[in-house]
């Protein structure tokens, strides 16, 4: 690189100068470029090409063991349809397959309800953490633990604290005249998701909260100083000035969340195998794909699953475009 | 004044209810691994015996200190990997104009939206092309796919807010932007890489679908499957008390960790969301 061997006026640029100072940008960004390449390199080869690859296994009728030998067979694994000689017509395919709409409907409602249940709780938790009071670095470290701990323990240590013969919350809940005999919370049909549900909330409601905290933190405090000179009541102040200037935050969180909720595939595979009730899209996509070499299905299973959280990503950020014109905020 | 005291004591036992919930299913953890025998099956809320037989038997069980070697490998070589694409990646993102560059910050996000089971296949196939099939290779290769977009993000935001002079006095000296990243800018970015790596660790840390897929034997397989596929001297009869122990070996490091970094932790961790 050129380098200028006089020492210019700061401030002042010569023509020469201005002649360097764009050569400067030209190899600065060529070496930019440069400088992005191993990343996309890497991204293109672990994320773009698999996920293509994947789109294609879906269209075909590969196999575990002969992915080479892949052939195409079109919409097929999606939906297919055969009429028998008697008239009736058979269905086969995702798209008529009750076991893959069950784990829609599981993987929905484990999105909804946990995402709904994190934020509720993940606003009060932010709120005591967003109070002065003695302590509460205690609290704030205390909260990290959860999330800190690795999912695969974190259902491993749940699963035996809701074992049905020794474990604790059966023992304390009896204990509390609350259940008159114990349950088997994670094999039973009726309380699967409920324990799904209790592991993944006590896990993620932290992560919740921390970003909540940080909407929480940018509200000033001179409006909760006027809103007490006025005498409203708290919960007024809560629901009619917090809520609407943490908004934008919680809305983030709450976006964040779902998208995850909607993959998730690690709590469910541990605490509640083989229970009907908790399949999620992601848990039967790889039953098909890797334990029942059903490779192209799952494949189909997996894309589809994708085609979902795609249109929910860009539904959000199309509804987040209207709004920001709206003027809303 | 009553009406005062009686809403600070609520106040404290939400606080106290708080902390209880969080720390006890661990703290429950920790106390049954200490047990042995028929004592285990027993609820207790206090610790009532110290053992160490579980955790004996952990580090006797075979492969549980190569899986241990395993996740530190894989963690610790996967971050290395991440952070040194994501540096160069993020200075030309956030120091060069060029175009494209918000379709490609949009691209890296929307990569880290994906779900992990939409490549499974696709990365499958790629791995065993490569011959990186039951190694931890094949995992470092795969765990970039959510270690790098989010790097990426976080740094790049942190060097976009560096001031613009420290550069400009560094090419006037003449240096290059090789020179700029790792003599100016590196220096000052420590508290974005603290950050940054240590989200990264504990992801490819705890990260299980990946590993469950693309391992097949015990010699290669990360802690968090290790776990997961511990299993008793008969199908029926599960090993409460080495998983309690394996569990609390693997995540006492963890925990440590996020406790001393905690603010940095939830710096990042909100600079990843709510900026995001």
């Amino acid at each position: 690189m050129t380098t200028e061997s006089t020492a210019p006026l700061p401030g002042t640029l010569t023509v020469p100068q201005i002649a360097i100072k764009s050569e400067l940008l030209t190899s600065r960004t060529r070496a930019a470029m440069w400088f992005l390449v191993p990343m996309m390199v890497a991204l293109a080869v672990v994320a773009g090409w698999p996920l293509l690859r994947t789109i294609y296994f879906s269209f075909t009728n590969a196999s575990l063991s002969h992915l080479d030998a892949a052939q195409f067979i079109g919409f097929n694994n999606y939906l297919h349809w055969t009429t028998l000689k008697s008239g009736k017509v058979l269905w086969s395919g995702v798209l008529a397959d009750p076991a893959w709409w069950n784990a829609v409907w599981n993987t929905l409602r484990f999105a909804v309800i946990s995402v709904v249940l994190e934020t509720i709780i993940g606003t009060i938790v932010a709120l005591v953490l967003n109070a002065d009071f003695v302590g509460r670095g205690i609290v704030r470290a205390a909260i990290l633990v959860p999330w800190a701990i690795p999912t695969i323990v974190s259902a491993k240590m749940w699963g035996w604290m809701l074992n049905d013969q020794f474990g604790i919350v059966n023992d304390l809940l009896m204990k509390l005249h609350l259940i008159d005999h114990k349950i088997a919370w994670t094999a039973n049909a009726d309380t699967a998701m409920t324990a799904v549900l209790v592991v993944d909330i006590w896990k993620t409601t932290p992560f919740m909260a921390l970003l909540i905290l940080a909407g929480l933190q940018m509200v000033p405090k001179d409006i909760y100083e006027a809103t007490a000179i006025d005498g409203v009541h708290p919960i007024k102040v809560f629901f009619r000035v917090t809520l609407p200037l943490i908004r934008p935050a919680l809305m983030v969180a709450v976006i964040f969340r779902l998208l995850d909720a909607m993959r998730i595939f690690d709590l469910i595979y541990v605490l509640t195998p083989n229970s009907a009730q908790t399949k999620t899209m992601s848990v039967i996509s790889r039953e098909n794909l890797i334990d029942f070499d059903k490779f192209a299905y799952g494949s189909a299973e997996s894309t589809l699953l994708f085609l979902t959280i795609a249109i929910m990503t860009i539904l959000y950020i199309w509804l987040g475009r209207v709004n920001l014109a709206g003027g809303d905020r | 004044m009553a009406w005062f005291y009686a809403k600070r004591t609520a106040f404290y036992l939400l606080v106290i209810a708080i902390v209880v919930e969080s720390v006890f299913p661990f703290y429950y953890a920790i106390l049954t691994s200490f047990k042995s025998g028929t004592s285990l099956f027993q609820v207790d809320y206090w610790p009532t015996q110290i053992s160490w037989d579980n955790y004996a038997a952990v580090f006797q069980n075979g492969s549980f200190p190569q899986n241990l070697l395993n996740s530190v490998v894989v963690a610790t070589l996967t971050v290395a990997l991440a952070l040194l694409f994501a540096i160069t990646a993020a200075y030309a993102l956030s120091r060069v104009r060029f175009r494209g560059r918000g379709i490609l910050l949009l691209t890296i996000l929307s990569v880290s939206m994906f779900p992990q089971i939409a490549v499974l296949a696709g990365l499958f196939e790629v791995i065993r092309t490569f011959g990186l099939f039951n190694t931890v290779w094949g995992l470092i290769f795969s765990y970039t796919i959510f270690t790098l977009p989010f790097t990426v993000w976080v740094l790049t935001t942190f060097m976009r807010d560096l001031p613009i002079e420290i550069e400009e006095a560094a090419i006037v000296d003449g240096a290059g932007p090789w020179v700029i990243i790792t003599r100016v800018f590196l220096p000052l970015m420590w508290p974005a890489l603290v950050t940054t790596g240590l989200l990264a660790f504990i992801a490819a840390w705890n990260e299980f679908l990946f590993a469950l897929t693309f391992t097949s034997s015990n010699s290669t397989r990360t802690v968090p499957v290790a776990i997961a596929l511990l299993s008793g001297a008969s199908q029926f009869e599960i090993p409460w008390g080495t998983i309690m122990a394996a569990s609390v070996i693997v995540t006492v490091p963890l925990v440590v960790l996020v406790l001393i970094f905690q603010r940095k932790i939830i710096s990042g961790l909100t600079a990843g969301g709510v900026k995001g």
